[in-house]
């Protein structure tokens, strides 16, 4: 049964929008039928902290997290978190980065050396694909869609039709947060299926 | 990667495929184990909602005020009154909850105990979400202990459904008891959402059951209490044969001799990484159906208990004289996983042992307070003083970090004020003893800690940090916000007035933001001879936004890389490369990050060559 079972990991900066997401994906999962965990922590790691959620789909989900390794996919919303928890996902598994650094705060007042070679070692993530998603949010109309724009890309290697997530996003947000939403989840469908020809 | 996309139905039952069905169910939900507790309130006709917000319990209270889910619903000042509010609803005759983070528990151990004695007419519910792994606490204490130390009966849910069946089951269990259920969450089930079948149609609303003045029954002095206590004992019996019956309690067959017995979050664990083991799960877990147990454990050769923490099952089947497996793998400490269970599965099975990775070789991004957090400069004149400081729980407590490192103890909520006396008490030597907590903090369990240091003296000043909101825990309202969690206006507490009401002498409300000031104040006090309280006032920047008036700037040619303004801790101030030549042989300025400065000021008023500024 554990076979069926797809496992997301979704790892950022506390502010990013990563729960969103991690809701998305878990409500669109549920649609379809599937059997769905979403785990995620609050509390200390909402102050500029690192974040992570994680979503289980399948016929049947028990374990509610996911150790190291045991992930098939990894959205970093940030490329130093991507970096921080490659270690999830599977040697045959896929890394979706957002293409944006934001710098540690122990790096920015010069407490803590950067990482170093960040580019390449994103380069080297396994399965690894680079979504720029600021501009496409941009582009959809709003800079705080870059979150639904990763969704959209997400959404590209995932089973879920497209009215599974828009239901999601309709269900989830204020009206007047639709149309925007609803683009940039396009755009950034778009720009993953482009990228993966 | 393959899907697993098949009839909506066969999902749904597969999902359910154990456990009981305890309701006929029609909707689906995807919901945290929170909220399906707050689901259960509603479909429970409940009264009176209590808690006071804690990680990770808060959403309880959320959603039931979100849904309206019982006639009365409050954020209390603490836990004890939390629950002393559900004590009375439930005494009354009307069901009542009450919710809170394990460590909340101890605060309200005190009513707990006793109205384990003096029992329910209306169902009454306590959650205690525990926080295995420490996410968000200060221990990592077991509550199941303290169903036994209680005599009160325990449902341990291991994922939401679960969360909302066992909700409307501890009322129903509670009233027949007529005893308090715990319903016992972690972080994990807490915060796990999953698919949660629900009723189309709510049960009807009840009125409140008759209600008797029986003062033999109620007030709980020796003489009556002693006849409690005998029926205590006599009703946990009955609880154990409740238990042994309880669906909640039930076997999965499997294969081989090895077979695990878990609770909770373990469960699912367990099913994960054994999953064609045989398998106890235990729902209703004190009193342990020990006998349900003796009985499964017949022709196993091995027992393996699987929970979390404490070896609350393992000691009792042990005490049952049942054989229970001594693991040598470590499981008592921090939050079980997968991977620990794979480490125990290579120790049971000699299967392959798990290999975690390589930690990465990337920055750390620890919780920072936000820039322009009103808390931030009090630690900054505080640290500047010297000053010996006891701190509390809250957002604040990120002061400890450094570079503001300007904590020297927290232990629990409202301990600030007397472990700062007892330290000025025990002669310490230092001059400058301060206590800081936060306004929800203060009237917590503050307001008894300063007036013991009215009372009974002792050279403390007391600094609240005044944000008007419960912050930490994701801004609830208190009793300073002049708002109830019903959404009706209240009386803003003044903390100043309690103050004086309790008699401290010296007391000073100030700008969070005005540093001159402040420092001024805090040395007087610091160095006065009597008791001082400092309100120093400024509204949460997360929800303020913009405290100040306009975003900062810095001027890079006045700038001498000093690393003044870095001392404040602010994310906003960044390291920026020099475009001129390097000041002081440093090549790099302080400069200002616009999308995360709030224009609190703070960076202007430290830096000694006013490099900072207002940006048009």
């Amino acid at each position: 049964m554990e076979k069926t079972n797809v496992n997301i990991s979704l790892v950022g900066v506390g502010g990013q929008g990563i729960l969103l997401v991690s809701h998305l994906v878990a409500a669109a999962a549920m649609r379809e039928g599937f059997d769905v965990k979403k785990s995620e922590v609050h509390g200390m790691s909402q102050r500029g902290g690192s974040v992570t959620s994680q979503v289980r789909f399948g016929e049947k989900v028990f374990s509610p997290i996911l150790c190291d390794g045991e992930s098939d996919i990894l959205v970093a919303f940030e490329r130093t978190e991507a970096l921080r928890h490659a270690g999830l996902v599977k040697p045959t598994g896929r890394v979706l980065v957002n293409d944006m650094d934001i710098v540690p705060v122990g790096v920015s007042m010069g407490s803590v050396p950067p990482a170093e070679n960040l580019d390449a070692r994103v380069a080297a993530l396994p399965g690894v694909m680079r979504i720029a998603a600021l501009p496409l949010a941009l582009e959809a109309g709003n800079a705080r869609c870059a979150n639904v724009v990763l969704a959209g890309a997400l959404a590209s290697w995932l089973p879920m039709a497209r009215e599974s997530w828009e239901e999601a996003i309709r269900a989830r947000l204020p009206e007047k947060l639709h149309a925007v939403n609803l683009k940039a989840f396009d755009l950034g469908f778009a720009a993953a299926s482009g990228e993966a020809k | 990667m393959r899907s697993a996309r098949s009839e909506s139905k066969t999902c749904a039952e597969v999902a359910r495929g154990e456990g009981m069905k305890y309701f006929a169910r029609a909707m689906k939900k995807l919901l945290s184990a929170n909220e399906a507790v707050a689901h259960g309130v509603l479909h429970s006709s409940v009264r009176v909602a209590a808690a006071y917000p804690g990680t990770p319990s808060t959403e309880i209270l959320e959603t039931v005020a979100k849904l309206r889910a019982a006639a009365s619903f409050e954020w209390s000042v603490n836990e004890k009154v939390a629950f002393e509010v559900a004590c009375g609803a439930a005494m009354a005759g009307g069901r009542a909850i009450a919710a809170m983070k394990q460590v909340g528990l101890n605060v309200a151990m005190d009513p707990l105990m006793t109205i384990a004695y003096v029992g329910v007419t209306g169902g009454l519910v306590l959650v205690s979400a525990d926080d295995p792994g420490m996410h968000s606490s200060q221990n990592e204490q077991d509550n199941r202990v303290l169903a036994r130390f209680a005599r009160c009966p325990t449902f341990e849910p291991a994922d939401s459904q679960e969360a909302y069946d066992m909700t409307r089951a501890a009322f129903d269990l509670s009233e027949k008891f007529r005893v308090p259920v715990i319903l016992r969450l972690t972080t994990r089930t807490s915060h796990t959402s999953g698919v949660v079948e629900l009723p189309d149609e709510p049960p009807p609303a009840r009125d409140l059951l008759p209600y008797v003045k029986d003062a033999r029954a109620r007030v709980s002095v020796p003489a009556n209490a002693k006849l409690m206590r005998e029926a205590a004992e006599r009703r946990t019996a009955a609880l154990a044969a409740e238990s042994e019956a309880s669906a909640f309690n039930f076997a999965l067959d499997g294969v081989g001799g090895t077979a695990f017995v878990a609770s909770g979050v373990a469960w699912q664990y367990v099913r994960e990484v054994f999953p064609r083991c045989p398998a106890f799960k235990v729902g209703f877990s004190w009193p342990l159906p020990v006998e349900k147990l003796r009985a499964f454990a017949k022709g196993k050769t091995r027992l393996v208990v699987v929970e979390e923490n404490d070896p609350v099952i393992a000691d009792g089947m042990r005490a049952a004289g049942i054989d229970v497996y001594r693991e040598q793998t470590p499981l008592r400490t921090g939050e079980l996983n997968p991977a620990r269970l794979r480490a125990l599965s290579a120790e049971l099975f000699a299967t392959p042992a798990p290999v975690a990775a390589a930690p990465a070789a990337v920055p750390p991004r620890p919780p920072v307070l936000c820039a322009g957090c009103s808390h931030r400069g009090v630690f900054h004149v505080l640290r500047k003083l010297g000053a010996t400081v006891c701190g509390d729980i809250g957002c604040y407590t990120l002061g400890a970090a450094p570079p503001l490192s300007a904590l020297d103890t927290t232990i629990c909520m409202g301990a600030s004020i007397g472990n700062a006396m007892g330290m000025r008490k025990a002669g310490l030597g230092s001059k400058r003893i301060a206590a800081v907590l936060g306004d929800s903090t203060f009237f917590h369990s503050g307001m008894t800690g300063l007036l013991d240091l009215a009372y009974n003296g002792g050279k403390v000043t007391v600094v609240v940090l005044d944000n008007r909101i419960t912050a930490m825990t994701g801004h609830q309202d208190n009793p300073g916000t002049g708002r109830t969690l019903m959404g009706e206006p209240a009386k803003e507490a003044d903390i100043a007035g309690i103050a004086r009401a309790v008699g401290i002498g010296k007391v000073f409300e100030v700008d969070a933001y005005d540093l001159k000031e402040m420092e001024a104040l805090l040395k007087d006090c610091l160095d006065g001879d009597e008791p001082a309280v400092v309100v120093a006032k400024g509204p949460c920047v997360v929800n303020a936004k913009l405290v100040g008036k306009s975003v900062r700037k810095t001027d890079e040619t006045k700038c001498v890389s000093c690393g003044a303004c870095f001392r404040l801790g602010c994310p906003a101030i960044v390291r920026k490369a020099r475009a001129g030549e390097p000041v002081n042989g440093r090549d790099w300025a302080a400069g200002v990050d616009a999308s995360l400065c709030s224009g609190c000021t703070l960076c202007e008023q430290v830096c000694p060559k006013k490099a900072f500024s207002a940006a048009e």
